[in-house]
């Protein structure tokens, strides 16, 4: 789960972590108040969890509390990657002599928790790991325990070695919140050295383990809805698995292996999958019929493809589930199913007679919906 | 032959008298794997399909002689399962749970391993020897005994791949899944030497899904140590990028992660990769005819 600046420092303050001052502000008239009582230049900053609203156009300085109105202004309602403005942070311009950066990550591949730091702040840390991988300073914790004899040779490497014990301490508080709120990221870019020798946050991004969700209600209070696909979250409220694609072949399988191995088929026998949809091992027909909704509440779909897998659920059952949806809704694209494994044969018998496309294998299946939706695509790049 | 489970392995269930629990031991009893015992705190004495159940793990072990558990405990009481599995020094902790938090599962990594135990998942199928034990929740009569390896991070594809190769007349040795969560007990490198070392599996079908660096490493691995031949399957070409992988993710591995990156990694360890599963069936069938 992601969160924005704002949140993310309120919880670097809980903390102990000095963060830029700022308030956040949904109209352009309390930017301008809260401007007003910064009494000095201040920084506009787009609240949306997408990246790269710098580059849109999304942060900016103001000189006096109309500037700010203004600029909050055009920031409010901008369109940063498919995420609409809702909020602005007002801040505290701070005064920069350096800037570094700071983060602790979930990594999979050490079975641990990375620490990467780097002299180089205020860029982007992809950039750089491309560009110069060897300016970037990592060491691991393989359990809740902070890595104190690497983080004590990293902290002067940052700011410099009369700066090294604050840069230890951010560092410890930094670990804390990530060990106690269940985090998979907490990212300060850019730590800044003002200079009058303070050292503050000045931005900050935290994601949080989905896992872990259900011990921090207070976490999960900070979910932004706004900012989620609003089919992924009706979708996930449901128990089923759903992500939007840009394709109009929409797709409901078990599992979310088989799930993504329907969505390569598709797109490897020259058609665009609408989505990644994995409707679990239930054949309840009220999750058909909510992962039908969903599905079809998109315009520009042609078709839609059923890749059922009968394990423990018997494929008579789903197809059960398919035929009440049917009567329950309206449904006026072509839906090709395919069943498989357990007692797909009496599965697929219930079927017959419907306006449903049974097909016999995968590969089948994904060439007749392919047909169905108007063949396959010949300027695909793949 | 086949690896972790044969005949032989006495099987715990933690979590018996639950809904899953039950379910699945039953279907466990069915295929025939030695069932012995559950655990379920505070129903120590009930029977489940005519298993005894315990109170502790312990209790149980010391009771039926269990050298394998399976935990179908919901997440919020995995973790504390896991442990006491682990402090019963069971060999084999099959965990098929889903939704462990990340950090409770870096903590047992790591202590399964000082300890000399394995662990198989969490959010897996199980593990299974056709015909002769099965452990976790797939659908046991897709499977034929045979002498393929098969080790995968997905639930119904791994089924849906299986079944190709049993219609193909390929049976198997082992099949594993390993788990879909970012940090799981067993990964393929921990796998891949159990096979090799099998007199009973002549090829190896890996199948891999986008995230994480896992197969890049693994195809490294496999050119240093594996001489069977392996054949692989990767899922995930078309998901969009971001929306499964964190951030931290893509910064981490630096480029891997994707679905072309392990395609690449695989290809140039000399790893036969499919396109899909009926080609992955058909490469296999056609290598064991050899």
């Amino acid at each position: 789960m992601k969160i924005h600046e704002y949140q993310g420092k309120e919880l670097f303050r809980r903390y102990g972590i000095r963060a830029q001052d700022g308030e956040v502000a949904e109209t352009p008239e309390a930017v301008a108040r809260i401007a007003e009582s910064f009494g000095r230049t201040v920084v506009v900053k787009a609240q949306v969890h997408a990246g790269g609203r710098g580059k849109a156009g999304g942060v900016k300085l103001a000189k006096s509390p109309e500037e700010a109105a203004q600029k909050a202004s055009a920031i409010l309602g901008m369109n940063i990657k498919g995420s609409r403005v809702r909020k602005v942070l007002v801040a505290d311009a701070v005064d920069i002599a350096r800037e570094v950066y700071l983060a602790i990550i979930l990594d999979r591949s050490a079975r641990g928790i990375l620490f990467m730091a780097s002299a180089e702040g205020g860029m982007e840390i992809e950039e750089l790991a491309v560009t110069a991988p060897e300016k970037i300073h990592r060491f691991h914790a393989l359990s809740r325990e902070f890595p104190e004899a690497e983080a004590s040779r990293v902290a002067p490497l940052l700011f410099g070695p009369e700066q090294a014990a604050t840069v230890l301490d951010i560092m410890r508080k930094l670990f804390r919140m990530f060990i106690e709120l269940d985090c998979s990221l907490v990212e300060i870019n850019p730590l800044v050295l003002t200079p009058g020798g303070e050292i503050i946050a000045v931005d900050g991004k935290v994601n949080f383990d989905d896992n872990a969700l259900f011990r921090h209600p207070d976490v999960e209070a900070l979910r932004d809805l706004a900012e989620e696909n609003a089919n992924e979250v009706e979708a996930k409220a449901r128990g089923l698995s759903y992500v939007e694609l840009e394709g109009d072949i929409g797709c409901m399988v078990n599992g979310a292996g088989l799930a993504m191995a329907t969505m390569d088929m598709i797109k490897l026998f020259g058609g665009r999958p609408a989505n990644f949809l994995d409707v679990g091992g239930s054949s309840n027909p009220d999750k058909v019929v909510h992962a039908f909704r969903i599905i079809l509440s998109r315009p520009g779909i042609k078709a839609v493809l059923i890749n059922i897998f009968g394990g423990i659920t018997r494929c008579d059952d789903i197809a059960q589930g398919i035929l009440e949806a049917f009567q329950r809704m309206s449904i006026d694209i072509p839906v090709v199913v395919r069943l498989t494994g357990t007692n797909a044969a009496e599965g697929l018998a219930l079927l017959e007679g419907s306006s449903l496309i049974p097909a016999a294998t995968f590969a089948d299946a994904v060439k007749k919906v392919i047909e169905a939706a108007g063949g396959p695509n010949v300027e695909d790049e793949a | 032959m086949s690896i972790l489970v044969n005949s032989d392995t006495r099987v715990l269930v933690q979590g018996i008298t639950g809904r899953d629990g039950s379910f699945h031991a039953k279907g466990m009893l069915d295929y025939g794997t030695r069932v012995v015992g559950g655990v379920t705190p505070g129903k120590g004495g009930e029977q489940v399909h005519g298993v005894p159940v315990f109170n502790t793990v312990k209790e149980a072990v010391s009771a039926t002689g269990a050298n394998a558990t399976v935990i179908y405990v919901p997440a919020k009481f995995a973790p504390a399962a896991m442990r006491e599995a682990m402090d019963a020094a069971i060999p084999l902790i099959v965990t098929i749970t889903e939704g462990v938090p990340t950090l409770d599962m870096m903590d047992i990594y790591h202590e399964v391993r000082a300890r000399g135990l394995r662990m198989i998942g969490p959010n897996c199928p199980g593990v299974i020897t056709p015909g002769q034990c099965k452990i976790g929740i797939m659908p046991g009569h897709i499977h034929k005994p045979g002498r393929v390896g098969v080790i995968s991070r997905s639930g119904t594809l791994t089924y849906e791949i299986v079944y190709a190769l049993t219609n193909l007349g390929v049976g198997q040795s082992t099949c594993i899944g390993i788990g879909g969560d970012p940090i799981v007990g067993s990964g393929p490198m921990d796998l891949l030497p159990l096979f090799e070392a099998d007199s009973g599996t002549d090829a190896i079908v890996l199948v891999g899904e986008i995230g994480g660096d896992e197969e890049e490493r693994t195809a490294a691995f496999i050119r240093e140590h594996i001489k069977k031949p392996v054949f692989a399957f990767i899922v995930g070409h078309t998901a969009p990028e971001g929306k499964r992988m964190g951030h931290a993710g893509a910064i981490v591995s630096g480029g891997a992660g994707t679905a072309a990156s392990k395609l690449k990694a695989f290809s140039h360890a000399g790893v036969p990769v499919a396109n899909t599963i009926d080609e992955l069936a058909e490469m296999v069938a056609a290598a064991m005819r050899r």
